[in-house]
């Protein structure tokens, strides 16, 4: 194959303009016109409604409380996993994978079950004599369910960098008489930046455009941008506001990816080409 | 830092969290009783019909198939578009990369509805070819992704050896190029077709006239109320799933899980 007479690549350049950034093109300018096919920005005034506004400040909030939580909880866990031996980590690591091709809604409604009224938390604390709780269809629970689908996310990255950590940096340190605690907190720390980059993008990029976690654990009236992205398009047919809502949305994610993507790990960007 | 009993006992509890609902799922399908609140006894009846169960027979023959389907046409576009997008330079080659980065960055709900703008503005009627464009639009990026670092990796003299001993562009790709970037090609496929099988929010947008997959299913069986039938289609998915990665190497499936990344929801 010469340089010359490669041709591969131009189904992909039909196919990725037809169904890439033409769809992308048509949310604009749905988002940019109204039910009479007048070009308008009423759509995007809209949002800033206070009841849209709410909309997205309580994704906004709930996202961030479950990255926070999915860091707190996953970073120690990462930590611990990466310390041990070779061969346990790696089985342990299967284990922490396997949940996660377990179908995805399935995972969600199990928690439904389990933390329902009638649920197996409750009966429990029913019968050690503490009064049932009612979790289901709040805040708490879709917070939960976030934590519980996108841990894995934040674990991985972490551990994947703290295991290239070359343990004679760590060595060297110890020998000049830093104890466990400057270790950590001025050499693995530092080091392992890249991998809790990733992990929070992993983390909050799901988390903040999800609309089955809500939906499923946060009930009928529960509404995250996704839910109101979701409502327009099957619900109330207003396709020309819920593109404004998608537009917005993929803005803040890609804004935020390219923040956070200076800070992550150079290697994992193989196949290159991110939008900056 | 911290004594060796705190890291297992956290452990522990970090495990317990992460299986619960599964082992809730299988217990709860050997339940006699339709309540999963209380146990009423073992029973096999939840399988039995599960199995007379058309709804979701028929939506899990629809998952298979679309998988297959879409994830052999992706491994072929993405193999063919990684082949070509490696001999391009300069501002084209980094324009197709970020074109294609897009579905991968954007949020499944956004490459979800712009396709669905796309196929209500082309007047297509929603159904199984819909479905399957929409699995190939999200899965060639993937697989793309995985074959271009193989390719980088090859070194040039080996073509260039190749033909030097005569061999023609197609049989140097076949003798030479495609073994050494199976691994990649393999690699792509695996993902393509596992974010098929797993896919919902893209699937729920993109189809219609009676085709369903099982994470449609699930989620419209999950709001109308809790069926235990659920419970014994997730425990012979699981039981399923750990066979096939017990057998597959452990290791890869790391890699690999990174790269599905974001798409789980």
């Amino acid at each position: 194959m010469k340089k010359k007479n490669s041709i591969a690549h131009y189904p992909y350049i039909v196919w990725s303009i037809i169904f890439i950034v033409v769809p992308l093109f048509l949310v604009l300018y749905f988002s940019l016109t109204n039910s009479d096919g007048v070009l308008t920005l009423e759509n995007y005034q809209k949002l800033f409604k206070p009841n849209y506004m709410n909309v997205f400040l309580n994704s906004m909030k709930l996202a961030a409380i479950s990255t926070i939580l999915c860091l707190i909880l996953g970073y120690p866990l990462a930590y611990v996993l990466s310390k041990m031996d070779t061969k346990v980590r790696n089985f342990l690591m299967l284990l922490l994978i396997i949940p996660m091709w377990m179908n995805f809604l399935l995972r969600t409604y199990a928690w439904m079950s389990i933390i329902g009224r009638n649920g197996i938390v409750n009966t429990i604390l029913k019968a050690i004599g503490i009064p049932a709780m009612n979790i289901l269809y709040t805040d708490t629970a879709v917070i939960l369910g976030m934590v519980y689908n996108f841990l894995p996310f934040m674990i991985i990255p972490i551990y994947t960098v703290l295991i290239k950590i070359d343990t004679n940096v760590i060595k060297a340190a110890a020998d000049l008489g830093a104890n466990k605690f400057i270790i950590f907190k001025r050499i693995i720390f530092p080091l392992s930046i890249p991998g809790v980059m990733s992990g929070i993008t992993m983390v909050f990029m799901p988390a903040v455009s999800t609309f089955v976690i809500s939906k499923l654990l946060g009930g009928g009236q529960f509404m995250l941008i996704g839910n109101l992205i979701e409502l327009q398009f099957t619900t109330v047919g207003d396709w020309y506001f819920g593109s404004a809502i998608s537009i917005l949305m993929m803005i803040i994610i890609l804004v935020s990816m390219a923040v956070l993507s200076r800070y992550e790990d150079k290697d994992e960007k193989e196949g290159g080409g991110f939008l900056w | 830092m911290v004594g060796k009993w705190t890291k297992r006992i956290y452990l522990t509890i970090a495990y317990i969290f992460l299986y619960a609902p599964i082992i809730f799922l299988i217990v709860f399908s050997f339940n006699s009783g339709r309540n999963s609140s209380s146990w009423d006894g073992f029973s096999l009846k939840w399988y039995s019909s599960l199995f007379d169960n058309q709804r979701i027979l028929k939506a899990l023959y629809y998952t298979v198939i679309v998988a297959v389907i879409s994830s052999v046409i992706s491994t072929v576009l993405g193999t063919l578009s990684a082949l070509g997008i490696d001999k391009m330079s300069g501002w084209r080659k980094k324009a197709i990369l970020n074109i294609n980065y897009l579905p991968v960055l954007n949020p499944d709900i956004v490459t979800a509805i712009s396709l669905m703008n796309l196929f209500v503005f082309f007047r297509l009627t929603f159904g199984f070819k819909t479905l399957i464009i929409a699995h190939v639009v999200f899965s060639t990026p993937y697989v793309i992704v995985s074959v271009l670092p193989k390719l980088r990796q090859m070194p040039d003299d080996l073509v260039k050896a190749a033909q030097d001993l005569g061999a023609t562009p197609f049989y140097t790709f076949r003798k030479v190029i495609l073994p050494q970037i199976m691994p990649g090609i393999f690699a792509g496929f695996l993902i393509s077709f596992t974010m098929s099988i797993d896919d919902f929010v893209i699937s729920f947008f993109n189809t219609g006239s009676g085709v369903t997959n099982l994470s449609i299913e699930i989620y419209s069986m999950a709001r109308r109320g809790v069926s235990p039938e659920i419970n014994a289609l997730s425990t012979l998915m699981f039981i399923s799933i750990f066979i096939l990665l017990f057998l597959a190497n452990g290791r890869d499936l790391i890699k690999i899980d990174r790269k599905r990344g974001k798409i789980n929801d």
